[in-house]
């Protein structure tokens, strides 16, 4: 079975969302990467076990880069088209898919077994064996669910791509990069430490940062504390926020509610404090301290810092 | 300007999830339907937001059966104007986009509105297939949506952060948070939503992509293993030593 594997590059290099769709790609079968625009070297690809990439023109919107896609899908004959389940992924995966006439499988968490897909559904409550009903797959995966492939040592032969892309029909005015003060994306992050209106005000936020900053974590926090401005909109984790899946997720004086779960569950190691040993999260975590956070953040700061 | 909001039916976000035949279905019993949150509160209320300040229309479209009815009247009743229903059990992505793009394209919508993803099962896949469909750009996880001398400019979630972006002609937007507040219907909007049209079209018997074959629950946590609140260094301990997160 062949495969085609959509490459988001971020200053030339694969991101590391991409880096695993093209390494669960390679599980499927011989797979062909697809980029837009310049990169570096083979943009890391060689090292998950990609051999050939297609380097497509850079700066398209989302129907270009389905059209992309499409037409490498097609000129490879490939059975399956395999990209992250992120922001650009989520724009192009349904494009390629109807342009291939293929079955879309979004957002799959494991490795294939065989036909058969695993992803999340019902917010991560449950998850779901799907198949596909069509000759042509597009599948896309979680961000930080499948793992990187082992380390290959080769390198990737890449082949300038042209085909019939159409114009460009979004036109982009501003871009901004939030600041994430030199820490992960949530998205991709590992670690994480999430507070919420345990913390009682803003101002106290610099226990937080500590803490991430001795952990090597990214920050985030939970909707009550976006919605009334402690903290900014991007770093709201939840069902109305953004879903993560990090190794370690450390929650400081969040309840732990259904819709915060709902975009945490998929963390692996869940730690909760929190003064009340009623808080439901405790009932969703790993490891628990019952505490006052003002008293138990500057402490769990100094372990970690002694690490 | 004429909106179309598309409309999924989910479970209530508070729902206990379980299954049925052999774990290949969802046991809808005794589960309390909404409308999925996301076409509510983010693509819905921004669609009646401008047409309250510019005029227009704002019409509402879900894939599904009779028992869709009650989801279309709760939201005619913060403010639709028309609804329709696609008469076809979903069944997945693929057939859903394909029934709501052939509605759409008889049609002169400024913009189709979906929410992000929903709440049931979470692929964020409807509002791409729709846009290729119509050979329209697809604006992901869509924060802001105005209009500036009769053209679009939004701004978007990316990897990279956020962008503001102008786009001319239709296009379909996935709804993410900032886009607008949850409003709550009010006596006049229930009252008013009863007598609103709520057409049902017949559906083009779309194919399906992909199949669910079955459904799992999670493993159960093991439980939590509490540490001492003055004794910080022993969750580090555990946490590199037993967990090998750290």
């Amino acid at each position: 079975m062949k495969c085609i594997a959509f490459i988001q590059t971020k200053g030339g290099q694969a991101t590391k969302a991409s880096l695993e769709a093209a390494g669960f790609a390679t599980r499927i079968g011989e797979t062909v990467a697809v980029v837009s625009g310049d990169i570096n070297g083979d943009a890391g690809l060689g090292a998950v076990g990609i051999n050939r990439v297609l380097q497509g023109a850079g700066d398209l919107d989302d129907s270009q880069l389905g059209r992309l896609v499409s037409a490498a899908a097609q000129q490879e004959d490939a059975s399956v088209v395999v990209c992250a389940q992120d922001h650009l992924g989520k724009a192009i995966a349904g494009r390629v898919a109807v342009r291939l006439g293929a079955g879309l499988v979004a957002g799959v968490t494991e490795a294939p077994e065989g036909d058969s897909y695993t992803r999340n559904v019902f917010s991560g409550k449950a998850t779901a064996h799907i198949k596909g009903n069509t000759d042509k797959l597009v599948v896309t995966t979680t961000p930080n669910a499948i793992g990187m492939p082992p380390p290959a040592a080769g390198t990737a032969s890449i082949e300038a791509f042209n085909a019939d892309l159409g114009e460009r029909k979004v036109n982009i005015l501003e871009a901004a990069a939030p600041s994430s003060g030199g820490r992960a994306p949530l998205p991709e992050a590992e670690l994480v430490v999430s507070a919420g209106r345990g913390m009682k005000g803003p101002e106290n936020w610099g226990l937080i940062e500590e803490l991430a900053d001795a952990v090597g974590a990214t920050t985030a926090c939970s909707r009550p504390v976006s919605d009334i401005g402690w903290r900014p909109h991007h770093e709201h984790v939840g069902q109305t926020g953004i879903a993560i899946r990090p190794n370690l997720y450390i929650a400081i004086g969040i309840s732990g509610a259904i819709q915060h779960l709902a975009g945490v569950n998929g963390s692996k190691v869940i730690v909760v404090v929190n003064k009340d040993p009623e808080a439901p999260f405790f009932k969703a975590a790993d490891y628990g301290i019952v505490g006052d956070a003002f008293d138990v953040v500057p402490k769990l700061t100094e372990a970690f810092k002694a690490l | 300007m004429e909106f179309l909001v598309c409309i999924s039916k989910a479970p209530d976000t508070t729902t206990r999830i379980a299954f049925t035949d052999g774990d290949t279905r969802f046991n809808e019993e005794g589960v309390q339907f909404i409308v999925n949150p996301y076409d509510e509160w983010y693509a819905l209320v921004r669609a009646l937001e401008i047409v309250e300040a510019q005029g227009g229309k704002v019409v509402i479209a879900s894939v599904g059966g009779a028992d869709c009815d009650p989801i279309l009247r709760k939201a005619l009743a913060i403010g639709a104007h028309e609804a329709v229903r696609i008469d076809a059990q979903p069944q997945d992505a693929m057939q859903v986009a394909a029934e709501i793009a052939a509605y759409a394209k008889g049609q002169s919508f400024d913009a189709i509105l979906c929410g992000k993803e929903t709440i049931d099962h979470n692929s964020s896949a409807v509002p791409a297939m729709i846009a290729e469909h119509l050979d329209v750009p697809c604006i992901a996880l869509a924060t802001s949506l105005d209009y500036a001398d009769g053209q679009a400019i939004l701004t978007r979630e990316t990897v990279n952060g956020i962008e503001k972006i102008s786009v001319n002609g239709t296009f379909v937007l996935s709804a993410a948070k900032g886009m607008a507040e949850q409003r709550i219907p009010n006596m006049r909007g229930i009252m008013a939503a009863r007598s609103k049209p709520l057409q049902v079209v017949a559906a083009q018997g779309a194919a399906t992509g992909t199949r669910i074959e079955r459904f799992a629950l999670p493993p159960e946590k093991a439980g939590v293993k509490l540490v001492d609140a003055d004794n910080p260094a022993e969750l580090v301990r555990l946490l590199r030593e037993e967990a090998k997160v750290i």
